[in-house]
């Protein structure tokens, strides 16, 4: 509901109310996005810096075949990792939504506990867990091999053999994509838990009992009550993953190897080392058009249908 | 076939240490428009949701058509229910909520559009097919819901205050409606309700509830004169409840000394010995008031009180130091009634049968 000052007076005070707001995204952050924007069409200085000579090139040189690989990467790994904290994070959420009340707050604090803990630390740990000598790997090769090894001498077959050998081998965890998306999975899993949790708890429980009652099994339940009704909450949870998924920079850069940089590696690349701020600041618009764009059409998508 | 749509067999359904149905058995016949009636949690919701199959027995048995349900799910009964609440499903149209239980069956599609239509015509809606739950008014979501779940022609159609949250006057139009629509369907109906007059004026038949047990089963004529206990002449319209001694039991008649002075005849219902205590029931309606003494034992009172209620008047007359008894005399004559002022003193009568003996 929009409300229409009536008056000159009240259209001041209400400016006067929104200005330490309006102030701070001026400032912080509209100049500077006005900055980088510009910057984006200029060329880069022999020793860095940047000279503002206008052009398109920074935006041509994104049509190279790599940073189109790169771009194409970081869009199915964000993908993937959106998916995934759907997949692990709705059933989570309704579990969560369908305890008693007493036990519902305290089971979203054990959730948010771990998220505490900074964030550079809880992706280092997975590091520990993922690489060659890590946790997984130590097992893979130690315990695992060994038990196989002595089914190989018990049951003589070609298929143990080879088995044996595999697992002689760490497994390539860390330094993959694979490494990068279970990072991410962890990292933003409570952003689709929270919003997904709201929407199911939200949820009349009486619609399922009228569904039932309607001789819908708990399958088409599910599908035909349960799902379109918690949509706004999996839509929010979604967009909430996606977006710093498609921007993430730390996760690829511990968890992933040179080969799977992601476009978040590119822009840091760009302004930390190799001080070519127009093109780092052309790579930043482009990603953050296709957020924009790719959450205006999901939006447009799913959010739409649902009107509660 | 039983002869019963629903039977429940020495039913029980506790909840923890809580016990909100304890050992229930009602009958219920096919075609008729059964009440169950009582306080908020006397059980009568969770007698229905055991009928439903929202919840499981923790003993006994529930029948429905003669056959036993078990641990049967909701979807496989053939009863469907109006939620309290209607339970509409938000994000579908009026004619997909109505659809939705023939399209759950594999009912073929034109038979669907045939068979919402003509309930949404029975309901007096038509059309609203493309309407949101969200933009129809209190008695039309009430309709659509009714519709929602007569479109499936179940058994037994399991109503839970489907009328709670509607206005006075609404709600008096959907009594007569409901009524109405139940004798054209010769649908069983099972109506949780906890407003008395709502449950009488509807009912074939009313079990009265309390603290999850059934306290008694009649017409609302018989669960209206002739009350089982205290707490169904209470609960059902008004009564005065006179305590008093049993001064004299000969065979037809009681004599109760009520607050130890004043003596009143009471038809005996069952054996009562003398100098038990037990408790007159009169409702205010049966009494009359008159300025003369109409028989020599009429016990007398001062009023206390008169309010004028439209259709009839209200008296508080006192008896004793102790009892004050309520009267109400109906408004019948055009004009100024005969109206006793408050301390002018009157005697009381009543038809021998108004008076129930209550002996626990």
């Amino acid at each position: 509901m929009a409300v229409q000052p009536r008056t000159r007076r009240e259209t001041w005070r209400l400016l006067f109310l929104l200005s330490p707001s309006l102030f701070w995204l001026i400032v912080f952050f509209f100049i500077p996005l006005l900055l980088v924007f510009a910057m984006s069409f200029g060329q880069r200085g022999t020793y860095g810096g940047v000279r503002w000579h206008l052009n398109l090139e920074n935006y041509a040189r994104l049509f190279d075949p790599l940073y189109l690989r790169i771009f194409w990467r970081t869009f199915r790994i964000a993908l993937t990792t959106t998916l995934l904290c759907l997949l692990i994070g709705y059933p989570l959420a309704y579990f969560i939504a369908t305890r008693p009340v007493r036990w519902r707050s305290s089971l979203v604090l054990l959730l948010m506990i771990p998220f505490w803990t900074n964030f550079l630390v809880r992706t280092y740990a997975w590091l520990v867990i993922l690489r060659d000598q890590g946790l997984i790997n130590t097992l893979w090769t130690g315990p695992i091999h060994a038990f196989l090894l002595q089914v190989a001498e018990a049951v003589p077959l070609p298929f143990w053999s080879s088995l044996v050998q595999a697992t002689a081998q760490p497994l390539p965890l860390f330094g993959t994509d694979l490494a990068i998306i279970i990072g991410l999975v962890y990292g933003w899993l409570p952003d689709m838990v929270l919003p997904t949790y709201a929407a199911i708890e939200r949820l009349d429980r009486s619609l399922i009992e009228a569904a039932q009652d309607l001789y819908a099994n708990r399958l088409q339940t599910f599908l035909r009550v349960i799902l379109p009704l918690t949509m706004p909450g999996i839509v929010a949870g979604s967009v909430l993953v996606f977006i710093p998924s498609l921007g993430a920079y730390i996760t690829p850069d511990l968890l992933g190897g040179a080969r799977s940089i992601m476009i978040g590696n590119v822009i840091y690349a760009q302004f930390m080392s190799a001080r070519d701020y127009p093109f780092g600041s052309a790579t930043s618009f482009v990603l953050m058009a296709v957020m924009v764009v790719g959450t205006l059409i999901y939006f447009r998508m799913g959010g739409g249908e649902v009107e509660v | 076939m039983s002869e019963y749509a629903v039977e429940l067999e020495e039913v029980s359904k506790h909840f923890g240490p809580v016990v909100a149905v304890d050992r229930v058995s009602l009958t219920i016949r096919d075609g008729e428009f059964f009440s169950l009636l009582g306080p908020s949690g006397c059980g009568k919701t969770t007698t229905l949701r055991l009928i439903a199959g929202f919840e499981i027995p923790t003993e006994g048995t529930v029948y429905i058509e003669g056959k036993p349900q078990g641990e049967t799910p909701p979807y496989r009964r053939p009863v469907n229910t109006v939620f309290q609440n209607y339970a509409l499903f938000p994000h579908m149209t009026v004619y997909q909520n109505v659809a939705f239980g023939l399209e759950m069956r594999k009912v073929p599609k034109r038979e669907i559009r045939q068979r919402v239509l003509e309930a949404l015509e029975m309901v007096r809606l038509p059309g609203m097919e493309d309407r949101r739950p969200n933009q129809l008014s209190g008695g039309q979501q009430q309709r659509v819901a009714l519709a929602r779940a007569l479109v499936n022609r179940p058994k037994v159609l399991l109503l839970d205050e489907p009328l709670g949250a509607l206005d006075l006057k609404l709600r008096k139009a959907m009594q007569l409606e409901l009524k109405a629509l139940q004798h054209r369907v010769g649908i069983t109906f099972i109506y949780v309700t906890h407003d008395q007059e709502e449950a009488l004026t509807m009912s074939d038949r009313i079990a009265v509830m309390n603290e999850g047990r059934v306290l008694q089963v009649g017409t609302p004529q018989e669960i209206y004169e002739r009350p089982a206990n205290r707490f169904v002449a209470d609960f059902i319209g008004e009564t005065n409840f006179l305590p008093g001694q049993v001064v004299e039991a000969t065979g037809e008649q009681v004599v109760v000394l009520v607050d130890g002075q004043m003596p009143i005849r009471v038809p005996a219902v069952e054996a009562v010995t003398t100098g038990r205590w037990v408790t007159i029931a009169v409702r205010p309606e049966k009494i009359a008031l008159h300025a003369q003494p109409p028989d020599p034992q009429a016990i007398s009172g001062e009023v206390e009180e008169v309010i004028y209620g439209g259709t009839d008047t209200r008296y508080q007359v006192r008896l004793t130091p102790e009892t004050v008894i309520t009267v109400r005399q109906q408004n019948a004559q055009v004009g100024e009634a005969v109206v006793f002022p408050v301390g002018s003193r009157v005697y009381l009568s009543w038809p021998p049968e108004a008076a129930r003996l209550l002996t626990e």
